[in-house]
């Protein structure tokens, strides 16, 4: 079989809360990358922003983080990741990616020597690649005057590479050919199309919790009990 | 206003659940949150009622798996249940009649509890004859009273609403008798034609009081068909249907392009019998 070059999938955003959409992102773009023949897909990282981001209704990142990985304990494949939210300050999503690639690469030696069959493998051990997983409205935040330094979108489309999962109503190839640097980098920036249309969002979820209306089938069950338990979203909530 | 002011509603789902997926569970939770929101009902209970295998619906798997899988989506519900009546009747049956039978069935069990109950005046099954003596049994009515049993009422998506206008489908005296004599809770779209459909129709029309079409804010467009066809295509469904009815139909390769196949070429079982010259 043809050799795939390993990927790594990170998802940054709030997770304010995890919800079942967040998740399809994921498996839709696994399938996506696979089906090209040219991609493996190894792991998924889900990074959740940190508070000092200061978004509006932003639960404490603590719990972002236990949410994410209640959501993902049925999971083989994706993990949550509490480094950018650990870090004493905000910081851009390049410098995520920048450390999750360090971490990747320390962590292939240790890889190959758990291989028993090393032999085997003549081929010079493919580099994985770590990609920037993302909904394709996360392309339209590029066109934000002052929102992102331009050395850091080429940084992320040049070095890493874009999966851009498409939502209804947007059109990201618009939004590609809206921007000299995305245009340039088209040929990393695979756009991927969810054939099941879902506009649910953490916005739409938290309007449901602050109602006291189910949210069930919307998130994990473990994630609403959690919610529950510690009263999060409520009308008294941040 | 008190909960026993407010008239208790058992909400039914009938369809081919082929599989089950997280929107059909989601109908049930926005349907009740639209009812108890109201302040007139109270939801009691969800019902699932697969259809039989004599629907002879194109791809249509075996009862048995479609019965299990409800039954693995809803193990973690506290009011939404999986009933086999209907997937069990040798021929296909009609919706009026299912609805009918669960209206049956919830009688029969609040004549019996009520029996059971010296303070109660009245049994259910009385209240039939209040209602026919009009005027009278209208004030009657709006006084504290005996419980009557819970009513049945159909649960659905606009498609099942929509179907109403597809030839020989359904029969028209069903349609009047859905709606009249129980009625619809329809879950459509924001912006979607259901209330435009109910004007066009006079029997709809007539009895627009008692369907209750209750918006979808968020697009959800899990359909059991895209559900089919990622499954041949070895694609992920994974958070589109609960894990555990995941897990059983890999466990049972459940989904593939020959089982796509069955029923292929048969007249749908409705349609048989409405085509059928004896059939007025």
């Amino acid at each position: 079989m043809k050799s795939r070059i390993p990927v790594v999938l990170l998802a940054c955003g709030s997770f304010n809360p995890i919800t079942n959409m967040h998740l399809r992102l994921f498996e839709v773009a696994r399938d996506h990358l696979h089906q090209t023949g040219m991609y493996k897909v190894i792991g998924g990282i889900i990074s959740p922003v940190n508070d000092n981001y200061r978004k509006k209704d932003l639960v404490a990142a603590h719990h972002r983080v236990a949410m994410a990985r209640l959501a993902l304990q049925t999971s083989e494949w994706i993990r949550v990741d509490p480094w950018e939210s650990e870090q004493a300050q905000w910081m851009e999503t390049v410098k995520v990616l920048r450390h999750h690639h360090r971490e990747l690469l320390r962590s292939l030696p240790q890889t190959e020597g758990l291989d028993h069959s090393r032999a085997r493998s003549s081929a010079p051990t493919a580099v994985p690649e770590l990609k920037l997983l993302c909904g394709a409205d996360f392309l339209k935040t590029f066109q934000i005057p002052n929102l992102w330094k331009d050395a850091h979108i080429q940084e992320i489309v040049e070095k890493f590479g874009m999966v851009c999962v498409s939502r209804t109503g947007h059109n990201p190839q618009e939004y590609i050919s809206g921007s000299a640097i995305l245009q340039r980098y088209r040929h990393n920036i695979h756009l991927v199309r969810e054939p099941v249309q879902n506009e649910l969002s953490s916005t739409y979820v938290r309007g449901a919790l602050r109602q006291g209306q189910s949210v069930k089938y919307l998130l994990p069950d473990a994630v609403i009990a959690y919610i529950k338990e510690h009263s999060l979203y409520t009308r008294d909530s941040p | 206003m008190e909960n026993s002011e407010k008239t208790e509603v058992v909400l039914l789902a009938c369809g081919s659940f082929n599989p089950i997926t997280n929107m059909h569970l989601r109908l049930f939770e926005l349907a009740k949150d639209y009812m108890n929101g109201t302040g007139k009902y109270k939801v009691l209970k969800g019902i699932i009622s697969p259809v039989g295998d004599a629907y002879k619906k194109k791809g249509l798997i075996s009862a048995h798996h479609r019965v299990i899988m409800a039954e693995l989506a809803t193990k973690n519900s506290e009011w939404v249940e999986v009933d086999t009546w209907e997937s069990l009747q040798k021929e296909w049956v009609e919706t009026v009649k299912v609805l009918r039978h669960h209206q049956e069935r919830l009688e029969a069990s609040s004549c019996d509890h009520q029996q059971d109950s010296p303070r109660l005046e009245r049994p259910g099954r009385k209240r039939k004859w209040a209602e026919q003596r009009q005027d009278f049994s209208q004030k009657e009515s709006l006084e504290p009273k005996t419980k009557d049993a819970p009513k049945v009422k159909l649960l659905c998506g606009a498609d099942l609403l929509e179907s109403f206008g597809v030839p020989n489908l359904w029969k028209s005296e069903d349609i009047t008798r859905i709606v009249g004599d129980y009625g619809l809770i329809c879950i459509t779209r924001a912006g979607n034609d259901a209330a435009k459909f109910i004007y066009e129709s006079d029997t709809l029309w007539k009895h627009r009081n008692n369907i209750h079409l209750v918006n979808e804010w968020i697009t959800n467009d899990i359909s059991s068909t895209k559900i089919r066809r990622a499954l041949r295509r070895g694609q992920s469904i994974r958070y589109l249907v609960p894990d555990l009815v995941r897990e059983y139909i890999e466990k049972h390769d459940l989904y593939s392009p020959e089982s796509e196949e069955r029923n292929a070429g048969v007249v749908l079982a409705p349609l048989q019998k409405r085509a059928a010259p004896a059939d007025p």
